[in-house]
């Protein structure tokens, strides 16, 4: 029973904590991007502008919510609907933190730690693609079909070389489940130091998945006037915009799990800190660690240009996925060196 | 006993069902859309009996990519009731019996199967990433590699029909 309450209270935890850093990410992305083009950005609601996410929220439950004519209604609602919800599903397998002892058991700080945990994250972004391409196909709209289509045909040549830089990984550390995959990286032994190659791929494709800047072709407003939600509005055009803020939450916290060692931090046992405390800090390290992400992110955002289209695709066909072939030759080499094979 | 049934017959009402409408849906994409679903249904079968890797690539390699191109060809094509193309009587009537003869020769199969054990899931291993890559790369390994080599060769004769003649 007490299992059961704890899981229940982490997965409400975790969604209300992706909420609201998926709210606050739209602030920071316009605080930053005031930042770095020396303007001040949101000021006027409270102090600093802090409770702008929520001015924003009002805002789109108030506009007026207009369904096309010639849309086919179910499908219109269903799209968004998948994107808010696969945003939401990927939470659930990631290492929020070590474990915490109560009343003697010990609780990870994980909803689930299935074995295939890696795999579950690719499934689930697998279907995130669908949502795109049927508000874009539903909307009965040329520029939307256009923007559904180069969307999803971006997402899956980029599934394809992030699902090799990962198979490096997995062949280094031997196990599918990240809950595991971030207990092998213990103190500083990331698994970025030993993987640059699939770590500046799997960023490179973490980008092209969340169709932020540079890969934000989809939405590319001077060609294709909003992409595949043009047209949405009201709280349909919220979820798209929402669920782009929650993946990208997401993905950093992956990034911060897989490479830079989750919860992990330098001379964790030296502390001689209470087990629940070290869990609490190393937490919070993790948050930091995605915190960091999430500015690289908006950091990346305001910086570079966008691709064109046929860039794009040469960037994943002919370089990425090489790259990732050859990475996992040479781990599988070091891999078998390292096990005396060649001796 | 029915309790324990009860996750395979919600899972097999649902499939059953969207199978169905597969065929029945009047619109193209309504029907991918509907056979994608189907796909989720038959990986949830794939849980029941505890093959939990099996389900991943399931919905990875089906969902997530083939029926995405199928859609993706589909909304391409945009197919309409002005465009559709119109079948004879002859042809509808062919069509029926092909399928009423499959249909049947089904059914016979089925019944004389006689009694179907129920699948063993005793051994809670059986369907995990570590004991099929075992067994793939151990016992199977000739059939594995031979799949792999047929699928390279398929993959390279695909390229080489799709690719543009650039002389000539």
């Amino acid at each position: 029973m007490e299992f059961i309450i704890v899981k229940f209270v982490l997965v409400v935890v975790v969604f209300l904590v992706s909420l609201g850093i998926a709210a606050y990410s739209t602030y920071a992305e316009r605080k930053i991007a005031a930042f770095l083009q020396d303007r001040v950005g949101p000021d006027r609601a409270g102090p600093f502008g802090i409770l702008q996410p929520l001015a924003d929220g009002v805002k789109m439950f108030m506009k007026e919510e207009i369904i096309p004519t010639h849309a086919d209604k179910g499908l219109f609602i269903l799209g968004p609907s998948i994107m808010m919800m696969t945003a939401c599903m990927t939470g659930v397998v990631i290492p929020w933190g070590n474990t915490l002892i109560i009343n003697g058991t010990e609780y990870p700080v994980q909803i689930t730690d299935i074995n295939i945990g890696i795999l579950y994250i690719f499934g689930v972004v697998s279907i995130g693609v669908y949502g795109i391409m049927i508000g874009g196909w539903a909307s009965n709209n040329k520029y939307s079909l256009m923007g559904a289509i180069r969307a999803s045909s971006q997402m899956i040549s980029y599934e394809l070389a992030m699902g090799m830089s990962i198979i490096a990984l997995v062949m280094m550390t031997g196990t599918l489940s990240i809950g595991e995959i971030v207990k092998q990286q213990e103190g500083m032994h990331w698994n970025v130091f030993v993987q640059p190659l699939g770590f500046i791929l799997f960023i490179v494709c973490a980008f092209a998945e969340c169709n932020r800047t540079p890969f934000d072709l989809p939405e590319c407003e001077t060609e294709l006037v909003g992409g595949y939600h043009t047209e949405y509005s009201s709280m349909k055009l919220g979820f798209y915009l929402f669920a782009e803020y929650i993946n990208m939450f997401i993905s950093s916290a992956i990034i911060a799990s897989l490479y830079f060692g989750g919860y992990n931090f330098p001379f964790i046992a030296q502390l001689g800190l209470p087990h629940n405390i070290l869990t609490l800090l190393g937490t919070l390290i993790f948050f930091g660690k995605v915190f960091f992400f999430i500015f690289f992110f908006m950091w990346v955002r305001w910086t570079l240009p966008r691709f064109r289209y046929d860039q794009l695709m040469h960037v994943g066909w002919r370089v990425m996925i090489p790259l990732a072939l050859f990475n996992i030759l040479l781990t599988a080499v070091i891999v078998l060196w390292q096990n005396g094979q060649f001796n | 006993m029915l309790n324990q049934n009860l996750p395979f017959m919600i899972l097999a009402t649902l499939s059953v069902f969207s199978a169905l409408m597969v065929v029945l849906s009047r619109k193209p994409v309504h029907s991918v859309l509907y056979l994608i679903f189907c796909f989720f249904t038959i990986g949830g079968h794939y849980l029941l009996l505890n093959a939990q890797f099996l389900f991943a690539v399931h919905i990875i390699v089906y969902a997530g990519a083939i029926m995405v191109l199928f859609l993706f060809t589909l909304m391409f094509i945009n197919l309409n009731k002005e465009l559709e193309p119109h079948k004879t009587n002859l042809v509808k009537a062919a069509a029926t019996i092909v399928a009423g003869t499959l249909l049947l020769v089904m059914v016979s199969t089925v019944t004389d199967t006689g009694n179907i054990l129920p699948a063993q899931v005793s051994q809670n291993e059986v369907g995990t990433v570590a004991v099929l890559g075992k067994k793939l790369y151990g016992d199977y390994v000739l059939p594995f590699e031979l799949t792999s080599i047929l699928l390279l060769a398929a993959m390279v004769g695909a390229v080489m029909i799709g690719k543009k003649k650039t002389e000539s």
